[in-house]
């Protein structure tokens, strides 16, 4: 039962499921597994010097203080938004909630690519809005302003998504049994509901961390790559591979990677606490 | 009916048209909190998601219906859009049997290294696009590791409509494996030991037993593949090579059209694209709800 391929329990492991599980590991291989290896191998390709090189050159310190800025202020705005749009849409029956509930998935549908659109469209130069903020020089698309805004678009659903079933499945007994014994709000939310889902806002939280510092397209269409300017680190892989800096691109990368493989570890521990909690 | 309690139960009110509002508003309600967490929720939702895109069709909808045709069958943006859609198409095909073969794997066998394996599925979730794309491009590349096998054999991989069709690959897979695995991991093991112990043959209990009901969950991983490939950007971009009419995906050709600055150009094949994404996300809704409820009817 621990080593071999085995169907059903108690079954002896037979020649199709081997074969099964050859073409599985042979699909992950070459389409994720290689692909990740090679980013690390490039990076180091040259040695560590070249690598240390990369990761500490101006350009790069700037893209990463832009990718933790805008992080820094996407990840807590979603994560207010998440825990309040959970709160209305689980703990009370109004009129247009499934209607509700399907808008707060919509910027999962959206392309990256039109998701920054939307921005520039609105704020660009030849935009909605875009003559009045010129006027007032007020500067969003090909700043910092126009980053963020696209990072929260893109990252606007994920914690809202991870708290609205977990709630769902807890009910409101105890938050009820908490205002009847004479608590108000806040504190039924601090002492009750928070204590409950704080695992859920973690991961959440990490998801959307990933997702904020990883995004490529929707940042790329309003920076107006603006080199050390409005550079975030995905951008910065780009216009270091587009400069045949292969060594550069791929160190900077493995930063990246890093943060994504960190925010895979936090999100198997959750999973494996919640599988030893539930009886 | 809820007229006739409030007849019998109420004076009768000397502002009726008031009254449902009033009830709305000031029901008593043992929770608190509903005004404010609901307010914000429509307030933020409104100024972060619902206002931009009401940009982008007030954009597409400044030009006429025809200018609107005109733009789409223009012949680069006519390509582009068929190469994003065929390719999304091609790739979630592969999708479907590849995650479904490895959803099947990781949910029925234990072996050593399985909860690698399934880390390992998540990783196209989270890798930054832009990592995904060069990693691939060398890797697949004229001179990559499993690349040079193919570009030796005549069939190069990279800067082709191949290459795009791996990238979407790449980034669809998850979509179909964690929509399959937890159907799988449920299914009732007895049925198939009673369907093998009725004389049914290992493919037959597959093919009678358990294809009905991983099907629904097979069909929304292709359909949130295929949404997610049609729209996606950084991992085709260094990969595709990006020839206009042959290896151009409309996403890219958006990002080109608002170089130019034709805001209305890129707004249309945005707008398109936003379209035909929400329409096969509903009809994916649509058909799990047909399906439900007709195995539920059918079974009990």
């Amino acid at each position: 039962m621990s080593a071999g391929p085995n169907v059903l329990p108690g079954k002896k492991p037979q020649g199709v499921a081997w074969l099964l599980l050859g073409l599985a590991v042979l699909v992950l291989l070459v389409l994720v597994l290689v692909p990740l290896i090679a980013v690390f191998s490039m990076a180091f390709a040259k040695g560590i010097d070249p690598f240390l090189a990369a990761i500490s050159h101006p350009d790069a310190i700037t893209a990463a203080k832009l990718s933790l800025i805008t992080t820094a202020i996407a990840v807590p705005i979603n994560t207010v938004f998440g825990v309040t749009a959970a709160w209305a849409i689980t703990k009370f029956e109004f009129r247009g909630k499934s209607l509700l509930i399907s808008l707060i998935d919509v910027p999962f549908s959206v392309s990256p690519v039109i998701a920054g659109l939307l921005f520039v469209l609105l704020f660009g130069s030849r935009g909605v809005v875009g003559p009045f903020l010129m006027e007032h020089d007020l500067q969003v698309i090909y700043a910092t302003p126009g980053i963020v805004l696209a990072t929260i678009f893109i990252t606007f659903p994920f914690v809202a998504r991870e708290l609205i079933p977990l709630m769902q499945a807890q009910g409101s007994e105890e938050e009820l049994a908490a205002v009847t014994l004479g608590a108000d709000g806040l504190q039924t939310f601090w002492r009750i509901t928070l204590p409950n889902i704080k695992w859920g806002i973690v991961y959440g939280v990490v998801v959307c961390t990933a997702r904020a510092m990883g995004e490529f397209g929707a940042v790329s269409v309003v920076s107006g790559h603006i080199r050390g300017l409005t550079n975030t680190l995905p951008l910065h892989v780009e216009i270091l591979y587009n400069e045949y800096d292969q060594v550069g691109a791929f160190s900077v990368a493995t930063l990246l990677t890093l943060v994504s493989l960190i925010a895979l570890i936090v999100k198997k521990i959750i999973e494996r606490r919640d599988l030893a909690q539930s009886p | 009916m809820s007229d006739a309690k409030a007849a019998t139960n109420a004076r009768p009110a000397k502002r009726p048209s008031l009254l449902p509002l009033a009830r709305v508003l000031w029901r008593p309600r043992v929770l608190p909190g509903l005004l404010p967490t609901l307010g914000f929720t429509w307030l933020y939702l409104g100024v972060v998601v619902l206002i931009p895109i009401g940009a982008l069709i007030f954009k597409a909808s400044t030009l006429s219906f025809t200018e609107i045709v005109s733009v789409i069958m223009e012949r680069r943006t006519f390509a582009a859009l068929s190469l994003s859609f065929g390719a999304s198409l091609v790739a979630a095909v592969v999708n479907t049997f590849a995650g479904t073969l490895v959803a099947w794997v990781l949910a029925r066998y234990r072996f050593y290294g399985r909860s690698l394996l399934d880390a390992v599925v998540d990783l196209p979730f989270a890798l930054p696009t832009s990592v995904a794309g060069i990693a691939l491009t060398f890797v697949y590349g004229p001179h990559g590791w499993i690349g040079e096998s193919f570009a030796e054999a005549g069939m190069p991989v990279a800067f082709t409509r191949l290459g795009i069709v791996v990238a979407l690959s790449f980034v669809g897979m998850p979509f179909v494996v964690r929509t399959v695995q937890p159907v799988i991991q449920e299914l009732d093991a007895g049925l198939e030991e009673a369907a093998s112990s009725l004389g049914a043959t290992r493919f037959q209990s597959f093919q009678r037993v358990i294809l009905p009901t991983i099907i629904p969950a097979i069909a929304t991983g292709f359909a949130l593949s295929f949404a997610r490939s049609v729209g996606e950007y950084g991992s085709v971009l260094f990969i595709a090579g990006n020839m206009p009419l042959r290896t151009e995906i409309a996403p890219l050709l958006i990002v080109t059209k608002l170089e130019q600055f034709d805001y209305a150009g890129a707004a249309v094949i945005g707008a398109t694209m936003l379209f035909a994404s929400l329409i096969i996300l509903m009809s994916v809704q649509l058909f799990e709800r047909a399906v439900y409820r007709k195995l539920g009817g059918g079974q009990s």
